[in-house]
């Protein structure tokens, strides 16, 4: 094994030449092992992600959800995954613009689904019975709609299922972007801070990609066809956000500041034209249309 | 089947304790790391693990401009305090929490969206142990809904 300076080839890290002498030895291989980093990829939760689209100017539109009646289809586990994400954030959605009723059969589908995948204490009795008492304080739904995510995220995880809690994920990140790129509609590009934030999400789908590659095959070496197909079903989305540009400045801390949120300051340059959002938005609605079906 | 026996014992302890200290991590997250939140709302990612002492973990996230985020980063009690940095695509070391008296939250809101890197180490301990100690670590993330 050799240390990043000799993959390099050229130059260790103090500039000079890399001779034979910087080879590690076998002993060297030992620091590497206690080097090993666990690595995590976060992506926007479903809740985060309809916060997201509402901090951005969405305005609530129940026809864009997916329909209810839908969750009679969902047979293999890779559909269930998708749509347990799906439910969660159309959930999250409907919880932040106050839509109680809604809210609560979303609910209902989120944890017939969670049941139907073996996540028997995500949602349990008494998590339905607190939604119902308390539909119309939005801080405790969305309290609760966070602790059945989080059940069933650690359930996943923690049982060697961490390619089904991608798959989770992946699904309500989608489901985002749709609901969000439906807002826009037919208006114009430049200047929209919903189209924006949607654009921004290209910072995320390199997420999306580095977690699907890492759980594309277990333990044992063995692919997870899931996750392949996954990952081939996310090609025209990619090429759709490859045409649009997203740059960020390095970033500077405000020390200037005495407040207790520290402020990052930075810039972001976003070149999107309406073509490629037209792409973008197309390629989602394929993609989205096809997982909820 | 019996000089088996011990072999199937054995493996069946191990099975049972990694579930055993997975649900111990589980717990924690929710039930102690979540606090640290108080007064921002969890997103409902779970991000833990058990970690040992000498050991790092990193984590990447995109954060978006105009919300209000806490980062949460907590271990057990087995553990020393866990130190923790946040890095900007530059490399740039944003927050540090060894210049923060070893804080376990971090308040922070964005100009503009930007994806950061959570560096996160478990520091060996000062006490000489026959076996490094190994315990939960947990990176959890608030936001405030506007």
């Amino acid at each position: 094994m050799l240390n990043d300076s000799c993959r390099s080839g050229k130059k260790g890290q103090d500039g000079k030449e890399v001779g034979l002498e910087d080879f590690l030895s076998e002993e060297d291989i030992f620091d590497d092992i206690d080097k090993a980093k666990k690595i995590f990829y976060s992506l926007p939760s479903p809740l985060e992600t309809a916060m997201l689209i509402k901090s951005a100017g969405a305005t609530y539109n129940e026809t864009v959800l997916n329909d209810l009646a839908n969750v009679e289809k969902y047979s293999t586990n890779k559909s269930k995954a998708l749509n347990l994400g799906i439910y969660t954030t159309d959930l999250s959605f409907a919880c932040l613009f106050d839509q109680a009723q809604t809210s609560l059969k979303y609910m209902d589908a989120t944890r017939r689904l969670a049941t139907e995948m073996g996540i028997n204490d995500a949602i349990d009795e008494e998590t339905m019975k607190r939604l119902e008492q308390n539909l119309n304080k939005r801080e405790i739904v969305m309290d609760i709609i966070s602790e059945t995510f989080l059940n069933s995220s650690s359930y996943l995880k923690e049982n060697d299922q961490q390619e089904v809690a991608a798959i989770v994920l992946v699904g309500g990140w989608i489901e985002g972007l749709y609901i969000g790129s439906q807002m826009v509609g037919p208006n114009p590009v430049q200047g929209n801070k919903l189209v924006d934030r949607i654009a921004e999400q290209k910072l995320s789908f390199s997420i999306v990609e580095r977690m699907l590659q890492d759980n594309k095959q277990n333990q044992l070496g063995e692919e997870n066809r899931d996750i392949v197909e996954l990952i081939n079903e996310l090609h025209s989305v990619k090429t759709a956000f490859e045409k649009i540009e997203v740059q960020t400045s390095a970033v500077k801390v405000d020390a200037s500041d005495t407040s207790a949120v520290t402020v990052l300051k930075s810039q972001t340059k976003i070149t999107v034209t309406p073509e490629a959002f037209a792409e973008l938005q197309a390629a989602v609605k394929s993609l989205r249309n096809n997982f909820v079906q | 089947m019996k000089k088996y026996l011990p072999y199937i014992v054995t493996l069946a302890a191990l099975i049972a304790f990694n579930q055993s200290v997975s649900a111990q991590c589980k717990g924690f997250a929710k039930k102690l790391c979540k606090l640290e939140l108080t007064g921002y709302i969890h997103d409902g990612n779970y991000h833990a693990a058990i970690l040992t002492e000498g050991e790092e973990a990193e984590l990447y996230k995109t954060f978006y401009s105009g919300q209000n985020y806490r980062l949460a980063v907590c271990g057990s009690e087995t553990l020393p305090p866990i130190e923790f940095q946040v890095v900007d695509a530059y490399k740039n070391v944003l927050y540090d929490n060894n210049q923060h008296n070893d804080s376990g939250t971090w308040d922070f809101k964005l100009e503009s969206s930007q994806q950061l890197k959570i560096v996160v180490k478990v520091p060996v301990s000062a006490q000489k142990t026959e076996f490094p100690n190994s315990g939960c670590v947990a990176i959890m993330f608030g936001f405030q809904d506007k």
